[in-house]
């Protein structure tokens, strides 16, 4: 399955009153190319940093389904995070990991993934649903499944494939990115912001 | 009593500020300048804080408060620093997404461990570099202090820190 198939298949499971977080690169420019909305977050700069955003969102808009997609190469860079985010169990999380294997947006040099499954590392960590998924129809039953539950959700999806030729960068500018999600995100009824959280088994 | 001590402010009267400043929600990574502060956060049912495993990764988590309308803060060491600066480069300062920054100040005027002499040395330095607005705290303008700060990182929507030196705050 190419990552733009795979996309293509989580985008259109994402709810209208979902945050959408995309990494640095060419996730986010593919997913502004397929479906932009003011509720899509695209981390232009800042490698590994979105997993961590991710949780600081969870942890504080609990009625809201928080998506964090990033690559293999953002997820290796920040991963002390993943135990982090399962120490705290936020269950509106779901956190994907479209598995390339290569650092695509600066040539195609290979990550460590081709020999080191980051499925095991976040079942590991503690994610209580984590699925390693190598094809679309896999992708399809681990989206229904993952859609059903309320809980911390990791997947890690094998893609291959690059972006088309020409696809575009994102068009907005940085400021203008965040002031559209955070009036997208204050729109929210106000009994959903949770003043105070704990970690799970901790609180 | 008498002389410095009774200069020092609390942990609790620092948080007291930052909540009139509606600062509630942290993340960080705790330096032994900062271990009341911390302590006091853990306790405090108003305050939501974070252990991050990296600077960075509680900048990252701070930032979610501006996005959701509230103000976070992070705290960390000085020698954390060069863990912020691709976020703050990259991402808070590009997006204009202001966080307060209490950051402890290890190796001021060169006394203390080897490992923080560097870095204590150029704390300022590499802050007007980043063009972060910055003070150095003092126990008896501590509320002034932190209410400039967070007003200027709301007004100029970019980070500010505010450094604290050993025994100001107990």
């Amino acid at each position: 399955m190419t990552r733009r198939e795979a996309l293509q298949r989580i985008l259109a499971q994402i709810g209208e009153d979902d945050l959408a977080l995309f990494t640095t690169g060419m996730i986010s420019r593919e997913a502004f190319d397929l479906r932009d909305r003011p509720a899509n977050f695209y981390m232009l700069g800042s490698m590994g940093l979105l997993s961590s955003l991710g949780l600081g969102l969870a942890l504080q808009w609990p009625a809201r389904t928080i998506w964090v997609i990033e690559g293999d190469g953002s997820a290796l860079m920040s991963l002390g995070t993943l135990p982090l985010i399962a120490s705290y169990r936020p269950p509106n999380l779901v956190h994907i990991v479209l598995d390339n294997e290569v650092y695509e947006s600066t040539g195609g040099q290979p990550t460590i993934t081709s020999t080191i499954d980051l499925t095991n590392l976040a079942q590991a960590a503690g994610y209580p649903f984590a699925r390693h998924i190598a094809d679309a129809a896999a992708l399809d039953a681990a989206l229904a499944d993952a859609l059903a539950v309320t809980a911390l959700r990791f997947m890690l999806v094998k893609v291959t494939g690059r972006a088309p030729e020409g696809i575009g960068r994102v068009t907005l500018t940085p400021e203008e990115l965040k002031d559209r999600f955070a009036r997208a995100l204050m729109g929210a009824p106000a009994a959903t912001h949770s003043s105070k959280v704990t970690p799970a088994g901790r609180g | 009593m008498g002389g410095i001590a009774s200069l020092m402010r609390t942990a609790e009267e620092f948080w007291a500020i930052l909540k009139r400043q509606q600062v509630t929600f942290a993340a960080g990574v705790p330096c032994s300048l900062l271990e009341s502060i911390l302590n006091a956060a853990q306790v405090d049912v108003d305050l939501t804080y974070i252990p991050a495993v990296r600077e960075d990764v509680a900048l990252g988590i701070a930032s979610a408060a501006h996005l959701s309308g509230r103000r976070g803060a992070i705290l960390l060491q000085n020698s954390g620093l060069g863990n912020v600066v691709n976020p703050l480069t990259s991402f808070n300062l590009m997006y204009r997404i202001p966080v307060l920054m209490v950051v402890s100040w290890r190796g001021y005027g060169g006394q203390d461990a080897p490992e923080h002499l560097i870095m204590g040395e150029k704390t300022p330095e590499l802050l007007q570099t980043l063009e972060i607005p910055y003070v150095v705290l003092e126990a008896e303008t501590l509320d002034e202090t932190l209410a400039w700060a967070v007003t200027t990182m709301e007004q100029r929507q970019i980070p500010v820190a505010v450094i604290l030196r050993k025994g100001v705050v107990a």
